[in-house]
């Protein structure tokens, strides 16, 4: 896709995992993070420019705490995690294969591809013809076409189960307590897992196995209660599957918006010769708009761009600002200084806009008589 | 989100100042509170990091855990935290009155308040609650006995917190979000400082320019319990290897009291700025059943009870949701009838309106239906330019007079007539002054806060199968108290 | 094919796999087969899953008079008074002969079709019950019954109930038939906290949720055929709403017509036309984001059902034809304000007194001939989960015999389009189907093929 290549501008495109494959689905309605995502441009870099750098990044002590809770899982070939699968679903260890395909053969993509497609096809076809047994497949190594890049994709592990089943397994560290973790935290594990079972899916079918042998549960391992030892449960992950298909469709239909881009935007940094941006701040911010957003304070903790954009919404008074059920309670008003105007009768309504005026209005001379009536009883008291 | 507090947030905007939703306080504040603002590790369940803690403004406590995975100094810090915390929650179980009821009971004169900065931290005072609710000063893994108290005080406290109207343990952003709009997003309401930035910045600052300091996590440390990741990289982590390198506590001690301190003061701040609101009439009451359920747990912790089972059970469970109900439409209730700036929101939806007297019926008595014998019934009319949404035989009451319940008679175009049924006095003729008079502004709406009798639910050991059948009594065995914390 | 094609091509139509038998048989067998289970008493309950307008009501019927046949004493349970009366009218009706019985709360004026039954008598005390065969109340009132246990019970809107109401009435019974509709409204509570999200009694779940994870071993039915929806509506919102549980319309296309004298060549007109030709219609006004109460999606709503009036419909079918009464259309949308909105708005256009106006829940268990549904993402920007809600439109869009007409502003697809997924997971949760955004896409994309676009309005046009 030339046009996107032209949108970036010379830098690298930024890799896509499967955290970002997953957020695609965070704001569809923001073709300015569609655009962005599509092109493999570099938020974080961009915002930083327009002097709105985005103020997250994970704790190194989390990051620490993940590494060895899977360490822990993963050692001595898995046999935490053998255990566990044992439990949930009655595996014998006997039976069951231990791979690690990072370890065996040449490094590299490509050579790990070639070795986890081989492996899981072959695992697959006995699946089929009934001779199973049980493969643990560590570091495998995913391929997806997302919106016309080939994305490489690497889950935790994956299981073939004796039933002839491929399981993806997905390991973090965040604790369940009494069978309850944070909804927000599974639901990230799931989306990532879902778009490992997607791609492992298209593996199966592109080698001429049944897609369906993917399970839809996926197993996800946490630590249980207070401790680190390691507790096994499934995630049913059908509707974040559906999602996903929906939000990959939909990366094929970005030459819409495409089209409506003067043909010569980019969103290019124009590096000096040591790296640092030498392109005018103005002059990216006002490519940048030429790309609607679609802000909604939710944004903050989801996209790199949120501070650009919420700079941006500030300047028009947007009732985005105040969040969505805010902007919905207002009837659709777009600005602040609209609905303020409608309310206190300083601006005549617009023939569509009669019937948010009148609640405005009353609202207005409510707000009004509530002030009045609490001052009147501070008064007498 | 209704319409009145989106309009208060845009007013918000251009002012430049946070709006008032609210005109009078509908939590209690303690006379003395305990603020208690906890950190935690990143990455773990509920490892904490330190803590500040007081019920003085200038005299906070400073509580840290140099190695937050070492687990002994885990179960040292809740010690610590225990010798603080429970002196100030068991002296208040010591002052009782008895109450007059079907069976009387006893209830403490005044109760504890505890006040963290946010949601978050409420749910990492359940989960430590938790952690340390089955831990045992006996047998093979034994801990402080102050300890499992405590865990049983902070799972309490927790679990009051879900209640609707409850004031025992206290987010502050949510306390202050509920009676001030500012001209942010409710997500960004989330951030304490930014909040209390909106509704008091600073001499010479306007709100928008106080949020935006307080976003600045080096200025204006996150209020927890999560620190930020440039905290942890560039100043925790180094501290900590200090300590584990040297045995010397003080620079983890000064990093973590670098997060606490700006947190501190703006926490009394905000009980500065809802001290600043009147009383609604309601929270005597609701702090009443607050004061009753803590007296309870006070004498259960002191018989010794057991700490309660991980989970609810079916009837338990069933009983505690058809209570959170009951107080949510009672707090809902009486929230509208102690504030008109809350009754605003109903009279939008016309389920409530104002007005003014323009007729009564003193005299008129008529026989109800089903009844043998006539009985006052006075006619109110009332003039009213809300757009009211209310059919004959609504029943309404009114702030003015929350006893008394009124019918509606007939709905016209601007007029509503009231017929009034009861809180007339047992004379022959209405009381003086028990109706409202020619001239009178009024507020009538349907609502009711009655906190009425709760539903019939068996005992736990009839159970039905459909639910699964009686559970098994809970029973602290070893491994509940050896239940690892690492 | 490839693995987007697969996930791209739309689920096939669920028909039953052999040669289909006639509806009426399948219905009967299946009704067969309940009662076995139940009367059997070889389990404790039975659970049965009831399609709109599938005879839920005649199976309930037709399970108490076999227990009353045998001489042994019922009790049911429904939901509302409203649904007690009906099943204290239909059993009298099947059979005057059974001495049935209203449990009533004290000071409960009984409605004057039931006090009009000879053979009920009615109490607030269940003891003064005990010479009847079958003793009908409302789940409230059961719950508060102490010292009685009926070996037989009924429970009607099973999937309405929530759990903790089940909880005090469970002990009153042995057994029970347990009847309602798995893809209407689930029952909510005002209070938001997941505290026993995953848990198997959690009190938030609907009766037969939690009822189904403690007895996994109890038999499920399902009726097989909607005797309500006619052959246009049926494959969609058995489709859409009931993806894992298909069932067909009990009448086949061309059973059903319903006729309008002759039109205006206006929308409001053009829309009536294609819901009489085909079953369906969007009447769909031009985009825009606009407050609840839509003024002129209200006033369009209302206009249809004067017009669908003044064109003096009849509807035939298999039993006939009548003309079709004001009591006979409805008007269903999401919200109590919406409600009010067009109810003042029928009055301003003269639509007859009797026309239904109400929202979802409380046209659940309802039925008309003709429905007009305000669609709850009408005019919206965002969708939240309550307007995205599968039960809800699957509520708005089963109520018909004949035709349903959605009224709607276009940028409906656009929105769900842009629709963020964020919600949360909870461990342990079974998850639902059909997922409500599905659904919605699902009933859309159908409109679509019914479009009438509606110019904005004026007056007389």
């Amino acid at each position: 896709m030339n046009r996107l290549d032209v949108l970036r501008g010379p830098h690298p495109a930024v890799d896509h995992n499967a955290r970002t494959i997953a957020a695609l689905a965070a704001n569809p309605g923001c073709d300015r993070r569609a655009v962005f995502d599509a092109a493999g441009v570099d938020k974080r870099a961009i915002a930083r420019h327009l002097g709105h750098p985005a103020p997250f990044g994970q704790s190194v002590f989390a990051i620490t705490r993940a590494r060895a809770f899977e360490k822990l899982v993963k050692a001595d070939g898995c046999a935490e995690l053998l255990r566990l699968l044992r439990e949930l679903f009655g595996l014998d260890v006997g039976e069951v294969t231990y791979v690690d395909v990072a370890e065996t053969g040449e490094p590299g993509h490509a050579a790990r591809h070639a070795r986890t497609r081989d492996l899981l096809r072959d695992a697959a076809h006995a699946a089929a013809d009934g001779r199973a047994a049980g493969v643990l497949v560590d570091h495998p190594l995913l391929r997806l076409d997302v919106g016309g890049t080939e994305v490489h994709l690497e889950p935790d592990v994956i299981a073939l189960q004796a039933g002839g089943r491929f399981h993806v397994i997905a390991i973090k560290s965040f604790a369940i307590i009494d069978g309850q973790a944070e909804p927000a935290q599974v639901a990230a594990a799931a989306r990532q897992a879902a778009v490992y079972v997607h791609a492992l899916r298209a593996l199966l079918a592109a080698e001429g196995a049944d897609p369906a042998l993917v399970a839809h549960n996926v197993v996800l391992v946490c630590p249980k209660d207070f401790a680190n030892t390691p507790t096994a449960t499934f995630v049913d992950v059908r509707q974040q599957l559906a999602v996903l298909a929906r939000q990959l469709a939909r990366l094929t239909r970005i030459d819409r918006i495409l089209d409506r881009l003067p043909p010569d935007l980019t969103f290019d940094l124009r590096p000096g010769p040591d790296g640092t941006p030498t392109r005018p701040a103005d002059d990216l911010a006002r490519a940048v708009r030429q790309v609607p957003a679609r802000f909604a304070p939710e944004c903050l903790s989801t996209c790199d761009m949120a501070y650009f954009c919420r700079a941006e919404a500030r300047e028009q008074a947007a009732t985005d600002l105040l969040g969505r059920a805010v902007r919905d309670a207002l009837g659709g008003l777009a600005t602040i200084p609209e609905v303020l105007g409608l309310a206190e009768g300083a601006r005549e309504p617009a023939e569509d806009e009669a019937e948010i005026a009148d609640r405005l209005r009353l609202v207005h001379r409510f707000y009004a008589e509530a002030l009045d009536a609490a001052a009147r009883e501070v008064a007498v008291a | 989100m209704s319409v009145l507090a989106a309009f208060a947030r845009a007013r918000a905007v251009r002012e430049g100042r946070a709006q008032p939703i609210a005109t009078v306080r509908h939590l209690h504040l303690s006379p003395r509170p305990m603020v208690f603002i906890p950190l935690r590790l990143a990455g773990e369940a509920a490892a904490p990091l330190g803590a500040m803690l007081g019920t003085d403004p200038a005299e906070p406590h400073l509580l840290v855990v140099p190695q937050p995975r070492d687990r002994d100094q885990r179960f040292a810090f809740v010690a610590e935290l225990a010798a603080i915390m429970l002196p100030y929650l068991e002296r208040y179980a010591k002052d009782v009155e008895t109450v007059e009821a079907k069976t009387p009971y006893e209830r403490s004169l005044d109760a504890p308040q505890i006040l963290v900065p946010n949601p978050r931290g409420i749910a990492f005072t359940r989960l430590l609650g938790r952690s340390c609710r089955f831990r045992r000063a006996d047998g093979p893994y034994p801990v402080h006995p102050s300890v499992p108290v405590l865990g049983q005080w902070l799972t309490f406290l927790a679990d009051r917190a879900e209640f609707p109207g409850s004031s025992l343990l206290v987010a502050m952003t949510e306390a202050l979000a509920a009676h001030w709009a500012t001209g942010q997003s409710r997500v960004e309401d989330g951030n304490l400082a930014a909040l209390v930035g909106w509704i008091a910045p600073p001499d010479g600052m306007t709100g928008p320019e106080a949020a935006a300091a307080a976003e600045d996590m080096v200025w204006s440390p996150p209020a927890g319990p999560d620190t930020a990741p440039e905290f942890d990289a560039e100043v925790l982590a180094p501290a900590i290897r200090t300590y584990e390198a040297t045995g010397s506590v003080a620079q983890v001690r000064d990093a973590v009291r670098s997060q606490l301190e700006p947190t501190w003061r703006v926490m009394w701040r905000a009980v500065e700025l809802l001290r600043g609101l009147p009383e609604a009439r309601g929270v005597p009451g609701r702090w009443e059943r607050d004061r009753a359920e803590f007296t309870r747990e006070a004498i259960r912790i002191a018989e010794g009870g057991p700490p309660r089972g991980r989970h609810d059970s079916a009837v338990g469970a069933a009983v505690r949701l058809s209570a959170m109900e009951r107080a949510q439409q009672a707090f809902e209730a009486q929230r509208a009838l102690d504030d008109p700036m809350v009754m605003v929101e109903h009279r939008l939806e016309g389920r409530a309106f104002a007005g003014e007297v323009v007729a009564v019926e003193l005299e008129r008595r008529i026989v109800p239906p089903g009844r043998t014998r006539a009985v006052n019934r006075p006619l109110v009319t009332v003039v009213t330019a809300d757009p009211v949404r209310l059919a004959p035989g609504d029943v309404l009451i009114s702030p003015a007079r929350p006893r008394q319940h009124c019918e509606v008679v007939e709905v016209r175009r601007g007029t509503v007539v009231l017929q009034v049924n009861d809180g007339m006095g047992r004379g022959a003729r209405p009381a003086p002054g028990s109706v409202p008079e020619v001239g009178e502004i009024v507020c009538y709406a349907d609502l009711d806060p009655g906190d009425g009798p709760g539903f019939p639910f068996p005992s736990r050991e009839e159970t039905p199968w459909t639910h699964g059948g009686p559970p098994a009594e809970y029973v602290p065995t070893d491994e509940d108290a050896m239940e690892d914390w690492s | 094919m490839t693995l987007t094609a697969a996930l791209a091509a739309p689920p096939p139509l669920a028909l039953p796999a052999r040669a289909v038998p006639d509806p009426a048989r399948a219905a009967a067998e299946a009704t067969a087969a309940v009662l076995a289970d139940f009367t059997g008493g070889r389990h404790r309950g039975v659970i049965v899953d009831s399609p709109p307008g599938a005879g839920k009501s005649t199976l309930v019927v037709t399970a108490a008079r076999a227990i009353a046949d045998a001489g042994e004493p019922l009790m049911i349970v429904a939901q509302t008074n409203e649904q007690v009366d009906d099943l204290i009218v239909r059993i009298a009706a099947a059979d005057p002969r059974i001495a049935v019985g209203r449990l009533s709360a004290r000071g409960h004026t009984p409605s004057p079709r039931v006090a009009a039954l000879d053979g009920v008598t009615i109490s607030h005390a269940v003891d003064d019950l005990a010479g009847c065969a079958i003793v009908v109340g409302t789940a409230d009132k059961w719950a508060y019954t102490k010292a009685a246990r009926f070996p037989w019970a009924i429970v009607d809107e099973a999937y309405q109930m929530r759990s903790d109401k089940l909880l005090p009435i469970a002990t009153l019974f042995d057994r029970a038939l347990f009847v309602g509709d798995p893809g209407q409204l689930d029952p909510f509570s005002t209070v938001g906290v997941d505290r026993w999200a995953g848990l198997s009694w959690d009190p938030m779940q609907s009766a037969v949720a939690v009822l189904a994870r403690h007895n996994p071993d109890l038999p499920v039915h399902r009726l097989p055929v909607s005797w309500r929806l006619p052959a246009s509506a049926a494959p969609l919102v058995s489709q859409a709403f009931y993806p894992d549980t298909p069932f067909r319309s009990g009448t086949a296309a061309g059973d059903r017509r319903l006729e309008l004298a002759a039109g205006r060549p206006d929308a409001a007109d053009r829309t009536l036309d294609e819901a009489a030709a085909t079953g369906w219609a969007l009447h769909e006004l031009p985009a825009r984001h606009t407050v609840r109460t839509d003024a002129e999606a209200v006033r369009a709503c209302a206009r249809l059902a004067a017009r669908l009036l003044a064109r003096r419909p009849v509807a035939y079918d298999e039993h006939g034809s009548h003309p079709i009464g004001p009591d006979r259309v409805a008007i269903g949308c999401a919200h109590k304000d919406q409600v009010a909105a067009i109810r003042a708005a029928c009055a301003a256009e003269g639509v007859p007194d009797g026309v239904t106006v109400d929202t979802a829940n409380r046209l659940q268990g309802r039925e008309y001939d003709v429905t007009i549904v305000l669609h709850p993402l009408s005019g919206r920007r965002d969708a939240t989960a309550f307007h995205l809600e599968a039960g809800r439109l699957c509520v708005l869009t089963s109520r018909h015999r004949h035709a349903c007409v959605v009224v709607a502003r276009a940028g409906i697809p656009e929105l769900l389009d842009a629709h963020p997924s964020t919600g949360g997971v909870h461990l342990g949760v079974p998850v639902k189907f059909p997922d409500g955004w599905e659904a919605n896409h699902a009933v859309l994309d159908h409109l679509a093929r019914h479009r009438v676009p509606a110019v904005p309005d004026g007056p007389g046009r």
